[in-house]
């Protein structure tokens, strides 16, 4: 069976680390129900630190040249990544009917992608 | 040698009936390789096989189940070709491809179907649906596809690439959708489909015969949509819609191939046969849409109060401003609101249009807007903004006679 990221993308950079209002306390109960109710076709996934956290890796000169640190994330864009779930569906239509279950596709967005099988495990 | 119009004729006929079948064809060994480009690249063989030999041979008495044994041979080639698989896997798809029969009119019937609404999947852009149903399902070269929808043959091989790699790789499901979700999805199919007419309805003089070809690529599309999903009212309203439009054609463009206004059309040249159709499906429609206004139906309803009158001073005026009211309460759109103004100016006089017009936002830069504005004006006797308002339209894009058109009505304000 086919699998699928789904990014979840979120506008301000919320920091999920702190439940600190009652807003991100129901929003977290969300997403532990969508955990609950999907739990047959997640395969995995997690939250991330806000991009405040981030680090972005460059290797100067391709393979082998200067390692490049940069703090922050690889592109400044108002909406952020968040977190993600792997799911496992049979077809798009059905990634995307959970996908419109997770709670951040109800005012912001997730961009369902198809994972590359690159072999090795039965399809 | 030169040909006469009657082999022309036959030779279009034949192009049509290879495209129309070829299409079916497709849309089965689509299902049956699980690979567009395997079922395309044996569908090309076939249909090329099939121009190349009926007009010598004569056509086949069953040209589909040719076509089918022609493209399925191709197909087995191209699969004992294919170096990825191995020969248990090759043996099952060859099995499966050669299938005794032909598949009988109910199987296709449903693979047509999947072919409709996978090419009109809301996961690939409307440009990519438009141009992936005229390819697959209108059977139109990537060059014609190219040409019609004014972009490069080489960014339209690209596009439809993508396209089918999508479909592909995230596996967009080759199934006509869930009844519950049927009714949006058919609207997407329906929009794609209207779209299409629309580029080629407004397609001028010089763009040549396949732009204009896309109207009856559309017609054609919502012919095939009433066979498969026969009674929807939804569909019944576009074909009506349709019909309604292109009735219209033969009066639409001047001798220099110029758009002419719905005003000043000569309706003696209308197609009344066309009419007469679209009434006919209008009056399906309207029977089975009580519970629910359809978009589509109301338009079609509002085409025929136009193609009805015999002049348009003469046209039913009420009628028409009470479909825009039914048309507000199932989308409610800036243009639906232009139409409707325009309609309350011809019925109760320029001032009450005025006032209507005030509700439309977001048109400013868009000349059916501006022109109607500067008409409803001068009617009104307000000389000066009137005169404004011309000038205005006339600042913005648009082809010669209507420019031609805009200048006189300025010229008459002195």
């Amino acid at each position: 069976m086919p699998q699928y990221a789904a990014l979840i993308y979120e506008p301000g950079d919320p920091d999920w680390s702190a439940v600190d209002t009652p807003e991100k306390q129901q929003m977290l109960a969300d997403y532990g129900a969508f955990g609950a109710t999907a739990a047959a076709v997640l395969r995995g996934g997690a939250a991330l630190y806000p991009t405040t956290t981030a680090t972005t890796v460059r290797v100067n000169g391709g393979k082998g040249g200067d390692v490049v640190t940069s703090d922050g994330p690889f592109a400044e864009t108002k909406e952020v990544l968040t977190g993600f779930y792997l799911m496992e569906c049979a077809d798009l239509d059905e990634a995307v009917r959970w996908a419109a279950q997770i709670p951040a596709a109800w005012y912001s967005g997730i961009e369902v992608r198809p994972v590359i099988d690159f072999g090795g495990s039965e399809s | 040698m030169a040909r006469s119009p009657d082999h022309t004729d036959e030779r279009a006929a034949l192009v049509r009936l290879v495209r129309d079948e070829g299409a079916r064809v497709l849309a089965t060994l689509v299902r049956t390789t699980g690979s567009w480009q395997l079922a395309e690249d044996a569908v090309q063989d076939a249909v090329m096989r099939a121009l190349d030999r009926w007009p010598r041979d004569g056509i086949p008495p069953e040209p589909r189940a040719w076509l089918t044994v022609t493209a399925r041979r191709r197909a087995i080639d191209l699969i004992r070709r294919e170096a990825m698989r191995d020969s248990k896997e090759l043996a099952a798809l060859e099995l499966r491809v050669a299938d005794a029969e032909p598949p009988d009119h109910g199987v296709v019937r449903d693979d047509l179907l999947r072919l409709l609404f996978v090419c009109c999947h809301p996961a690939l852009s409307v440009e990519a649906q438009t141009a992936l149903a005229l390819r697959t399902l209108g059977g139109l070269s990537t060059e014609e596809v190219a040409s019609s929808l004014l972009v490069s043959p080489a960014t339209m091989a690209k596009r439809l690439t993508r396209a089918k790699r999508k479909i592909q790789v995230a596996r967009i499901p080759y199934e006509a959708p869930s009844p519950e979700d049927l009714p949006e999805r058919l609207q997407g199919v329906l929009t794609v489909i209207y779209l299409m007419f629309t580029e080629g309805y407004h397609a001028s003089g010089g763009d040549g015969p396949l732009r204009r070809g896309l109207t009856s690529e559309a017609i054609r599309l919502a012919t095939l949509l009433r066979e498969l999903l026969p009674g929807q009212v939804s569909v019944l309203g576009l074909a009506a819609l349709l019909a309604l439009h292109d009735a219209r054609t033969p009066a639409r463009l001047d001798h220099d191939g110029e758009p002419v206004r719905l005003a000043e059309q000569d309706r003696s040249r209308w197609d009344r046969d066309a009419i007469e159709r679209g009434l006919a499906l209008l009056g399906l429609a309207l029977r089975g849409s009580v519970a629910r206004p359809d978009p589509f139906v109301v338009q079609a309803a509002i085409a025929a109060c136009h193609d009805l009158a015999p002049t348009w001073e003469a046209t039913n005026w009420p009628a028409i401003v009470s479909w825009y009211d039914v048309l507000l309460t199932v989308g409610d759109t800036p243009v639906v609101r232009l139409g409707r103004a325009v309609a309350i100016g011809e019925l109760h006089g320029p001032d009450a249009g005025l006032t209507a017009l005030e509700t439309v936002e977001g048109l400013e830069g868009h000349l059916p807007f501006v022109a109607g504005r500067a008409e409803l004006l001068a009617r009104s006797g307000r000389v000066a903004e009137a005169r404004d308002a011309y000038r205005a339209a006339l600042e913005l894009p648009t082809n010669a006679a209507t420019r031609r058109t805009l200048a006189a009505r300025l010229d008459e304000l002195g």
